[in-house]
């Protein structure tokens, strides 16, 4: 996996850069919460893991509970688009770790967990963890497992499913105790936020977006991989160490999220810019869409995978899903059935905020950016011929 | 931060567990005003809201449907 | 009236709470299955069917206790209070008798679990509930050897009738084509 770094504020390595910090620990293992939460508050970090909250009122949520807290580092990345997490436990675990101890001391936590999907292959992590009080788990489980709650479940030595949300884990969470769940690279941004400082965060980035981030490159790309990459930069200056071919569109947010078009890829990478296409940068996956891809075969599979995937607990998923799915796979497929446009939007509504886990919300979000942003391709689609494949279908 | 009087009032709402539900009905037959049923057989909230509004004079209907639910699905919560 | 006519009246009276209380856990339990299947019934609903089978179970559980407590009270049933909790130890019938006593302490576990169900959870209630299936035969092989009514034909005719019930259900409850209302969570058919 290829990683150029991008350029970074002054005196502070990468974050893909394994930062030798042996010889000088700094003040940031030793925050009290009270600064550590100040420090968070003035960076303005927000979640890397997909929805981007702001950290500090994720560590308030949970610091205001007077039972000792667990604080889970979760690297379970269940999305395949992205690799970000992988990579960062690979180059640099110390700046996880660091992170997580930081924040398990400052909270006065109970257990500090790193939650790694079990096919990782992680000897650098290993080696990381020797004479440290976290503990690593090796879990299992798909697309879901690293929803929040899903993870929390499987650390309760249950399956790998979310959980009802009514009693939140910040609550109720793993040992019947309060438990926070972070992203493993928003714990590596804390850490260093903690170390150098919230002014230091915010030399890069933009004003309500600061900071880094990883990100994901994959699709018609030379060079797929991980980069960081400031918050606020363009998306075609955010591809192009990726060298893409051609793009037509970008998949920004993985696959629960939203098409950026060629024609608007200088849009900035921040939370703002991205509202309007219905996408955020959630965890930095940028997938490349070239000119010789129906984005109509893509997003078939795409919501064929997303069917299989669900945790089959809850009936709107469960059976809407497939029916879905379906769907989209007649229009990808050239049925010249005109309603179809129509009655993917109905079900695509008809499923969204009803489950556990936003994972049918987040496949109908998906497919409602794909017939917004190719709406002439399926208007195309409609007639029998594919402007890609130029063939006639029946 | 400061909040106006009108930002106070709570509104009674419906929480469906989904890991639970399994389209039994009785919620959707008490409950005329907040949910119809989809394609499926399961409950939905014709507001489209994730945790519908409960109206004041559905309010014993909801606790009838909290009660009736076999599989206690259903809860009924202030939010504000 | 003779404190023998109170207690032929008492007598009466407790058996007749008896087989009452066996007749509404029948209806309880075929509404059960109703439930359970997902159907609606007219002028019931969905909603009617459950209010009325938790209904009907509730006041079978009450005509139980005082089917019990009039027989408790009646010397001439003979029964004590140590009768209630450990079976087979009765002076009349002590084998029927000790069947009931089962019936009963399952009750007793059932109503308790089924009305703290919501601090209990839907997993643990839904175990025990299983338990009704052998509750009710136990309360008609106790009524069928206890019941002085046993040999009396009416008394054939409503047990009879119960059990043709019971079992047209369950057979229909653990046939394949039963709806069963996505417990296993597969797709259905788009209605």
């Amino acid at each position: 996996m290829t990683s150029p770094t991008a350029p970074m504020a002054a005196g502070v390595r990468g974050l893909l850069d394994p930062d030798d910090d042996r010889a000088d620990p700094g003040i940031g293992r030793q925050l009290s919460l009270p600064e550590l939460l100040e420090a968070l508050d003035r960076s303005g970090l927000t979640g890397r893991g997909g929805a981007g909250f702001p950290t500090s009122v994720k560590v308030r949520a949970v610091a205001g509970d007077r039972r000792r807290p667990v604080i889970v580092g979760n690297a379970m990345e269940g999305e395949p688009l992205s690799f970000k997490d992988a990579v960062l436990l690979t180059r640099n675990p110390t700046a996880v770790l660091d992170g997580l101890e930081t924040l398990g001391r400052a909270m006065r936590c109970r257990r500090a967990i790193l939650a790694v999907h079990e096919d990782l292959e992680a000897s650098s992590l290993t080696a990381a963890l020797r004479g440290r009080r976290t503990e690593l788990a090796r879990l299992t489980g798909g697309f879901v497992a690293g929803q929040e709650s899903a993870v929390v479940a499987q650390l309760n030595g249950g399956p790998p499913k979310p959980r009802d949300q009514f009693r939140r884990v910040t609550e109720y969470g793993v040992d019947g105790r309060p438990t926070l769940v972070l992203n493993a690279e928003t714990l590596a941004h804390l850490g260093r936020i903690a170390r150098h400082g919230p002014a230091w965060f915010r030399s890069t980035g933009t004003a309500d977006d600061p900071g880094t981030s990883l990100v994901t490159i994959s699709g018609a790309v030379h060079r797929p991989g991980v980069i960081e990459t400031p918050r606020g930069t363009r998306l075609l200056d955010a591809i192009a160490p990726a060298l893409p071919i051609d793009p037509v569109a970008v998949l920004v947010g993985g696959y629960h999220g939203a098409w950026v078009p060629a024609a608007d890829l200088e849009v900035r990478l921040s939370k703002s810019a991205l509202a309007p296409y219905g996408a955020s940068v959630g965890a930095g996956v940028l997938h490349v869409l070239g000119a010789d891809a129906c984005p109509l075969e893509i997003a078939a599979r795409v919501v064929d995978y997303l069917a299989t995937e669900s945790a089959r607990q809850c009936g709107p998923c469960v059976n809407g899903l497939p029916h879905l799915a379906t769907a989209v796979r007649r229009l990808a497929s050239g049925v010249r059935d005109d309603s179809l446009p129509l009655e993917i939007d109905r079900m695509a509504h008809m499923v969204s905020g009803r489950g556990a886990c936003a994972h049918p919300d987040g496949t109908a979000r998906f497919i409602g950016s794909t017939l917004t942003v190719f709406h002439s391709h399926v208007q195309d689609h409609l007639g029998g011929r594919c402007p890609v494949r130029r063939q006639t279908r029946s | 931060m400061p909040r106006s009087a009108a930002d106070t009032i709570m509104s009674t709402r419906l929480h469906i567990d989904w890991t639970r539900c399994d389209g039994h009905g009785s919620c959707v037959e008490l409950l005329p005003d907040v949910l119809t049923t989809d394609d499926f057989g399961f409950p939905m909230p014709l507001s489209h809201d994730k945790e519908p509004v409960i109206p004041v004079r559905s309010r014993v209907a909801a606790g009838h449907a909290v009660r009736s639910c076999p599989v206690m699905a259903l809860k009924i919560f202030r939010k504000v | 009236m003779t404190s023998n006519g109170l207690d032929a009246a008492l007598w009466s009276f407790g058996r007749g709470a008896g087989l009452a209380a066996l007749g509404l856990f029948t209806l309880s339990l075929l509404l059960g299955i109703i439930g359970r299947s997902g159907r609606s019934l007219p002028l019931l609903g969905r909603v009617g069917v459950s209010d009325l089978h938790r209904t009907a179970a509730l006041t079978g559980t009450g005509l139980v206790a005082v089917h019990v407590g009039s027989l408790l009270i009646d010397p001439y049933a003979q029964l004590k209070v140590v009768d209630l909790l450990l079976p087979f130890l009765a002076a009349y019938r002590p084998f029927w008798l000790g069947i009931g006593t089962l019936a009963a302490d399952l009750l007793v576990l059932i109503t308790l679990v089924s009305v703290l169900r919501a601090r209990i959870g839907p997993r643990v209630f839904r175990s025990v509930h299983w338990a009704t299936y052998v509750l009710w035969p136990f309360a008609l092989v106790h009524a069928l050897g206890a019941g002085s009514d046993a040999t009396s034909p009416w008394f054939r005719a409503f047990a009879l009738a119960c059990t043709l019930a019971v079992v047209s259900a369950v057979g229909w409850r653990l046939a394949a084509s039963f709806p069963g209302r996505g417990w296993d969570r597969q797709p259905r058919r788009t209605a």
